[in-house]
């Protein structure tokens, strides 16, 4: 396509400053973390190494990261489970109200954070009479990371044809062994996808986590409540990074495992 | 086992599809929407005025109270006109380098270029927010870049608020208006140079057109997601938005049925904005 000099250089710039904006924040913090000195202020005069060894040792962080991981994979299996349930019956299925599944599979993320937080508060403590644990946090995580691997399912069984199954059971196979040879190896890079991606998702989740969380501290509750406490900022640059870092490695090897046109907004993008 | 339940289940397409369904409408259904149909109940109890008890009586004095409340109104205006603020933002921050990542770079760039902008999206939304906070600090490094200038930062406050949230849901922006616009051939923007438009008049009469959808499409992401924020005003303002008011009542007030009341109001005007969008034709885009 013909485009002017002046058009390019502008679009170049453009595309320039906006990745600048993206990305000059979190050098930044990741910068913070070296810092020698313990306040936050620029220019850093010198850097070090001991914050990460201080964090690696801090009791409180080290107990959320468990705390998140745990939740992260009790929800993610959740997810998992009926995500693929649901994507399977949607694609391979013809019943009444198949149009509003998907729809409502994506309502927990389009609703705003705080009603699908209040909603699932008032429900723990009011209706069902719980107490806020990490059960709680886990059911609330797994209702909005359906959709997460719902949509990644949905678009792999889009792609792959139907007549596999077919001839499948024409060959003899029973529904469970059709299931197992035939549809399962094709679905399973699919699923493993949505899984790292709802992993990633529930590891960072803030807001509906404050409202089921109760006294359970995830580890960006611990960054939360620990923002307030300039003693230890320095730690909590040293977390921070750590958990760009542990949420972008999920997201990097789903990238590699769907075969979709990287980043097409409804398998990956669908997050708050 | 397995056997005979596949034996039971061969050519039942109806036992098929509701072992299927049922897990999955059993938790989104009936537990989610139940919620979502008790905090909306629960809207229309009060709180009892001496024992701080919430009543179980229908009326609608928590809805008059923020219908009459300036200040309810004022934090509706200001929660709405930032989510605006921050989606136009968003949009002109977008644009170019979406465009630049659908029609200018090679496939290889262009890879790389929608992994760079989909890494932040999943990267931890409060460690974006605190790096904010570290930047417009009063020692951060914001000032400390303008102060050879004699400027200054915004400091904490409603532009700060702005800013952070565009931050936050720029990604958001970026990959549906690329998709968007990759699907506009490439003859068509030919067609309307050879024509004798210029880029400026394409851009106007030809792209923006055919992208406008799924502009709207990002828009939702944008709108909804600030909406339903109260974490970010909480660390880079002191005012209050739609959702602080909202978990101030759940937590520390302790006033289930206001706060409820209250979060109808983004649960009201993202419906509303649902519909227009799907008017727009942006639900092809999301």
């Amino acid at each position: 396509m013909y485009l002017s000099r002046g058009t390019r250089w502008f679009l170049r710039i453009g595309t320039g400053v906006t990745l600048a904006f993206i990305y000059l924040p979190l050098i930044i913090i990741a910068l913070y973390a070296f810092n020698s000195r313990r306040v936050q202020t620029w220019p850093i005069k010198g850097l070090t190494f001991d914050w990460f060894d201080k964090a690696f040792h801090n009791h409180g962080a080290r107990d959320a990261l468990l705390t998140s991981v745990k939740a992260g994979v009790g929800a993610t299996a959740l997810a998992l489970l009926l995500g693929t349930l649901a994507a399977t019956a949607v694609s391979r299925y013809r019943f009444f109200g198949r149009e509003t599944i998907s729809f409502l599979v994506i309502l927990p993320i389009a609703l705003p954070g705080i009603v699908t937080g209040m909603a699932l508060n008032s429900t723990f403590t009011q209706v069902v009479k719980l107490d806020l644990t990490l059960f709680t946090v886990i059911v609330g995580h797994a209702t909005f990371c359906i959709v997460v691997v719902y949509n990644n399912v949905v678009a792999r069984l889009r792609r792959t044809a139907r007549n596999f199954e077919e001839a499948s059971a024409d060959l003899g196979a029973h529904t469970w062994q059709t299931f197992r040879y035939v549809t399962f190896p094709q679905l399973r890079s699919a699923m493993i996808a949505g899984a790292l991606l709802a992993f990633a998702l529930s590891f960072d989740e803030v807001i509906v986590t404050t409202f089921t969380a109760g006294s359970t501290e995830t580890l960006p509750i611990w960054i939360l409540n620990n923002l307030s406490r300039p003693r230890n900022l320095p730690i909590v640059n040293v977390v921070a990074v750590i958990s760009v870092l542990l949420s972008i490695i999920p997201v990097y090897f789903a990238q590699k495992l769907t075969a979709d046109p990287v980043g097409s907004p409804g398998t990956v993008a669908a997050a708050p | 086992m397995g056997r005979r339940l596949a034996d039971l289940l061969h050519g039942r397409k109806r036992l098929q599809l509701s072992l299927l369904l049922s897990g999955p409408l059993g938790w989104l259904g009936i537990a989610y929407l139940g919620s979502l149909a008790v905090l909306f109940v629960a809207a229309f109890w009060h709180l009892d005025e001496f024992s701080g008890k919430v009543v179980h009586d229908y009326g609608t004095s928590n809805f008059e109270t923020l219908w009459n409340g300036d200040v309810y109104r004022t934090i509706v205006l200001r929660t709405v006109g930032i989510a605006a603020a921050v989606t136009v933002t968003d949009a002109i921050l977008a644009f170019p380098i979406a465009f630049y990542m659908a029609k200018i770079a090679t496939p290889r760039v262009r890879g790389l270029l929608v992994v760079a902008v989909l890494m932040p999206l999943w990267s931890s939304y409060l460690v974006k927010v605190y790096a904010w906070r570290t930047i417009l600090n009063e020692d951060g490094i914001l000032n400390w870049a303008l102060d050879p200038f004699g400027m200054k930062g915004p400091g904490y406050g409603n532009v700060a608020t702005w800013i952070v949230f565009s931050y936050l849901w720029l990604p958001y922006m970026i990959l549906p208006i690329y998709a968007g616009l990759e699907r506009i051939p490439n003859s068509l923007l030919d067609a309307s140079g050879d024509l004798g438009a210029d880029p400026g008049r394409t851009f106007r009469r030809v792209i923006l057109p055919m992208a406008f959808p799924a502009v709207v499409a990002g828009s939702i992401f944008t709108f909804s997601l600030t909406l339903g924020d109260y974490i970010t005003p909480n660390l880079v303002s002191s005012t209050q938005f739609i959702g602080n008011v909202v978990y101030a009542n759940v937590g520390v007030a302790n006033n289930l049925p206001l706060a409820a009341a209250f979060a109808t109001v983004p649960v009201v005007v993202m419906i509303a904005y649902l519909l227009l969008a799907r008017r727009l034709g942006a639900f092809e885009h999301l």
